[in-house]
C-alpha cells in the first residue's frame, strides 16, 4: 500500500497540497459538497482517502457535511471539509457549534467572489472578517492562510495540529488563486512531519469530564465507544456536558473557550516576514496577495525604498502583540486585500493612529499585481 | 426493586425529568432502553443522536454515548458518527418538526443512503418545546399557535415519505402500545439499514389543550382507539379504515448497506493501488 | 418546570403511613421490600396513566395524585404500570416464577 505522500518533487494544485496536508496529518474523514472552486480537494481525497481506509462521504449539502464532519470527530477521527463562500455561509451554525462541543476539525474555505454566489471561477478574499465573526455568540477562530502550494500543505497540517491541540474548529482560508494553481513541491517523507493529537483522559471513566475546567483551558477529549460516556450538547453547559442556566456556570464555560485562544496566541500565532529588519513601510498581505507583495518588496528596494512585507499566516486570531511592536519601526503599512477593506480594520484598531496605514484594495475579480503595490508604496511614501 | 430503565440513567442528572406530566416522550424512552437491554447492547457501543425538540431532550438522560445536535440534523451527525466508527450501534432520537420540516433533506437522504441508523420519530404533532406551532404532521385544520385559524397544510404521511425515499425498514408505533413499540423497536435495530420506527405520541399540555383533545389519558385513549395493527388491516372493512392509523412493521426489504459497501470500496481502492 | 405539592406528611421524600387509612398508604423503603408497587414519589408528576390503565384497576389516586395499591389482591404484577410511566416513578415486582 502506498504511503499518502512521497518525496520525490511533484507538480501538485493548491487544492490538492491541502488534501495531501490532510491525509499527512492522519486525517482519516472527509464529509464535503462540491462547490466551485474547492471541489477538486473532495475529489482527491474521494479517490484517495480510501486506499488508506479513511472514510470519503458526499453529503446532501454543506450544512449535513459539517455535521457529519464533527459527528465523525467526536468518536476520534480527524476530519475534515472543504467549501467555498455559499457554503461556508450555510455551515455557519455547526462551525458554533464545533466552538460549543469544543470539537476538533478542520474547514477549508477556498474564497471566491462574493457575496452571494458572486463569481464562482474567480478569486477574492472576502470572506476574512465571516472567518472570525460567521456565526452567532462569543468564540474564537483560529484561520490559517496559504499563499502557495508548498504552504497550502503545510498550513492544513498546522490546522490539524492546532484543532487537535486545542479542541477547536480550524479554518484554512485558500483562494481560487492558490487553490488552482500549480507549482513544484516537495512534500517531506511523513516520519519528518510533526503531528499532534488531540490528548485523552487518564482518570477513570466515572471522573472523566468531557469539558472539564482546568488551568490549561484544554481539556482531555475522550471518543465515543472508548469506554467514556458523556454527553455533547450546543445547549451551554456544565464540565459534564449537562445542560446549565447557572451564571457561574455559564461564564465559566464562556471564559474557557475565550482562555484556551487568547492565552495561548503565542503558540497559535505564525508570521512571515521579509525585508523587515530595517523597513519603514510595511505590505501587510495575506494569501496570493503575499506573492505579488513580495515582488513589489523586491522592486521597491531596488529603488532604495526600505520596504518589507508581513505575510500573517495566522490572520484569526490577529496578531496584536505583533502588529502593536512592529509598527513602532514604521511609518506606513499599506494593507493589500482582495475586498473592500477587512483586515486593514483590524490592522488600524491595533496600530491606533500611531502609524499611517492605507489600504490597497481590488475586488473586480482580478488580482493585485506587484505593480499596483509598487505604485502605491510610491504614492503614500 | 431495581427496574430495568433505572440502571440506565445517569445518576449524575437531575431527575424527575424535563417532559411534562403524562408526556409520551418518557414512555418511548422507557421503550428504548428495555429494547437495548433485551438486545443486550454494551453501553458503550450504543451511541444515542439527538436533534432539538422535546423529544430530542431525552439523549442527556440516558448513560450512553450521547450527541445532542442541533436543529434538523441529526441524522447528518449521525452518518458521521456511523460512518467513521461503524461498530458503534446508532440510535436517533428525533420529532415531527425536527426531522421534516428543517430536517426534511436530511431525512430523505438518510432513508436513500441506507446507513445502518434507526432512527425513532416520536410524533406528537407539534412543536411543542417552542409553545405549541404546527408542524408537517399536524392535521389538517387543526389548531397551532401559529396557525391559529386551522392549519392549512397537510400532514406528511411519514412511511410512505420514507418508504419512497428508499429506507428499508419502516414502522410504526404508538405511546400507549409500549409492548409493542418495545418490539419494533428491537427489530429495528436489528435490522441492518435505516430503519424508521415512528411513534404515535400525544402533547397534553400544547397541541392537546389547544384542540382539546383532553389530558394525556384521554390522548393516549385516542391512539389506542385509532392504531389498527397491519395484521388486523386486512380483515377491516375499508370505512372503518378511514381516520385511523396503522401500526406494526409497515414495510421490511433487503437493500446494501452504505457503510459495508464503503468497505467494499475501501477494498477496491486498495486492490487498485 | 413542573412543581408538585409538598405536604406535611414529607420527610425525606417519603409519606409515613397515615394511622387512620390502613389501606390508603404508601411505604418507606424498608416497608416497600417485598411489596407488589414501589411508588418513587420525587418522581412522581401525578399524570394519572398507571392508575388510568391498570387492568385491574388495582391501582387508585391518593388526594396527592400519587398512585395506590389500593385493592393489593387485585394487582397481577403485570406491569404495565411501569411500563407506561413516563417518568420510571413506578416499579413493579417481578412475578416469581411459580406466580406465572
Amino acid at each position: 500500500m502506498r504511503t499518502a505522500t512521497d518525496q520525490k518533487e511533484r507538480l501538485l494544485q493548491g487544492n490538492q497540497a491541502c488534501a495531501e496536508g490532510a491525509l499527512a496529518s492522519g486525517a482519516r474523514f472527509f464529509a464535503g459538497y462540491p462547490i466551485t472552486p474547492s471541489t477538486e480537494i473532495a475529489e482527491y481525497l474521494a479517490r484517495q482517502l480510501p486506499k488508506v481506509g479513511g472514510k470519503f462521504i458526499q453529503m446532501e449539502d454543506e450544512i449535513a457535511s459539517i455535521a457529519a464532519v464533527i459527528g465523525a470527530s467526536v468518536t476520534g477521527s480527524k476530519s475534515m471539509t472543504a467549501t467555498s463562500g455559499p457554503g461556508f455561509s450555510l455551515m455557519q451554525e455547526h462551525i458554533g457549534y464545533a466552538y460549543m462541543a469544543e470539537v476538533p476539525c478542520v474547514i477549508v474555505d477556498v474564497q471566491r467572489g462574493g457575496p452571494s454566489t458572486g463569481l464562482p471561477t474567480k478569486v477574492a478574499q472576502s470572506d476574512t472578517m465571516q472567518v472570525r465573526w460567521g456565526t452567532h455568540g462569543d468564540y474564537y477562530a483560529i484561520a490559517l492562510a496559504p499563499s502557495s502550494v508548498e504552504e497550502c500543505f503545510d498550513l492544513t497540517i498546522r490546522a490539524f495540529n492546532l484543532s487537535e491541540k486545542y479542541r477547536t474548529p480550524v479554518i484554512v482560508l485558500m483562494d481560487e488563486v492558490v487553490g488552482h494553481m500549480r507549482e513544484k513541491v516537495s512534500l517531506p517523507n511523513p516520519n519528518e512531519i510533526k503531528i499532534i493529537n488531540r490528548m485523552k483522559p487518564t482518570v477513570p471513566p466515572e471522573w472523566y469530564q468531557h469539558f472539564e475546567i482546568n488551568p490549561h483551558f484544554v481539556s482531555p477529549m475522550a471518543g465515543f465507544g472508548e469506554g467514556y460516556r458523556f454527553n455533547v450538547t450546543g445547549l451551554t453547559h456544565d464540565p459534564f456536558g449537562f445542560p446549565t442556566v447557572r451564571p457561574e456556570e455559564i461564564r465559566e464555560k464562556l471564559d474557557k473557550l475565550k482562555n484556551k485562544i487568547t492565552h495561548n496566541v503565542n503558540d497559535i500565532i505564525e508570521i512571515k516576514e521579509e525585508f523587515m529588519e530595517d523597513a519603514d513601510v510595511a505590505i501587510f498581505a495575506y494569501g496570493i496577495v503575499a506573492r505579488a507583495a513580495r515582488q513589489a518588496i523586491r522592486m521597491a528596494r531596488d529603488k532604495r525604498i526600505k520596504a518589507g512585507l508581513i505575510q500573517p499566516l495566522t490572520i484569526w486570531p490577529f496578531p496584536d502583540l505583533y502588529m502593536e511592536h512592529i509598527s513602532e519601526q514604521l511609518d506606513l503599512i499599506i494593507v493589500a486585500e482582495l475586498n473592500q477593506g477587512q483586515l486593514i480594520g483590524e490592522v488600524m484598531r491595533v496600530v491606533r493612529g500611531k502609524t499611517r496605514v492605507r489600504g490597497l484594495f481590488r475586488y473586480d475579480s482580478e488580482l493585485i499585481t506587484p505593480d499596483q503595490i509598487f505604485d502605491k508604496i510610491r504614492e503614500e511614501k | 426493586m431495581p427496574k430495568v430503565t433505572h440502571h440506565y440513567l445517569r445518576t449524575k442528572k437531575k431527575f424527575p425529568n424535563v417532559w411534562c406530566a403524562g408526556c409520551g416522550i418518557g414512555i418511548v424512552m422507557g421503550a428504548i432502553i428495555r429494547a437495548i437491554d433485551k438486545l443486550k447492547l454494551s453501553r458503550d457501543e450504543v451511541v444515542m443522536v439527538s436533534g432539538i425538540g422535546c423529544s430530542s431532550r431525552m439523549p442527556v438522560y440516558v448513560d450512553f454515548n450521547t450527541l445532542h445536535t442541533t436543529h434538523g440534523r441529526p441524522l447528518a451527525f449521525a452518518t458521521g458518527v456511523k460512518l467513521a466508527k461503524p461498530s458503534l450501534k446508532v440510535i436517533v432520537i428525533t420529532g415531527d418538526g425536527d426531522a421534516l420540516a428543517i430536517g426534511g433533506n436530511h431525512f430523505i437522504h438518510a432513508c436513500r443512503r441506507n446507513i445502518d441508523l434507526t432512527c425513532i420519530l416520536i410524533n406528537n404533532q407539534t412543536y411543542g418545546m417552542t409553545g405549541g406551532q404546527f408542524s408537517p404532521s399536524t392535521p389538517f385544520m387543526k389548531l397551532g399557535t401559529t396557525a391559529p385559524y386551522g392549519n392549512r397544510e397537510r400532514a406528511f404521511d411519514i412511511s410512505k415519505l420514507a418508504i419512497a425515499s428508499g429506507a428499508p425498514f419502516v414502522a410504526r408505533g404508538t405511546a400507549y402500545h409500549v409492548v409493542q413499540l418495545e418490539k419494533l423497536i428491537e427489530q429495528a435495530a436489528l435490522k441492518k439499514g435505516f430503519s424508521l420506527v415512528e411513534v404515535i405520541s400525544h402533547c397534553p399540555t400544547l397541541y392537546g389543550r389547544l384542540n382539546k383533545e383532553g389530558d394525556a389519558v384521554e390522548m393516549l385513549k385516542w391512539q389506542r382507539g385509532h392504531a389498527i395493527p397491519i395484521s388486523a388491516a386486512g380483515k377491516v372493512p375499508p370505512e372503518k379504515l378511514r381516520g385511523k392509523f396503522l401500526t406494526g412493521v409497515l414495510w421490511d426489504i433487503e437493500f446494501p448497506e452504505y457503510c459495508e459497501e464503503y468497505d467494499k470500496v475501501i477494498a477496491e481502492a486498495q486492490r487498485r493501488d | 418546570m413542573l412543581s408538585f405539592k409538598s405536604s406535611s406528611f414529607y420527610t425525606d421524600g417519603r409519606i409515613l403511613k397515615l394511622a387512620d387509612e390502613e389501606k390508603k398508604t404508601t411505604l418507606t423503603d424498608k416497608e416497600a421490600e417485598g411489596q407488589k408497587i414501589r411508588v418513587f414519589e420525587a418522581w412522581c408528576k401525578k399524570c394519572g396513566i398507571c392508575v388510568a390503565f391498570c387492568p385491574t384497576g388495582a391501582l387508585t389516586s391518593n388526594e396527592d395524585g400519587l398512585p395506590i395499591l389500593t385493592y393489593l389482591e387485585k394487582c397481577t404484577l403485570c406491569g404495565m404500570c411501569e411500563l407506561r410511566c413516563p417518568d420510571f416513578a413506578i416499579a413493579v415486582k417481578a412475578k416469581e416464577k411459580e406466580e406465572k
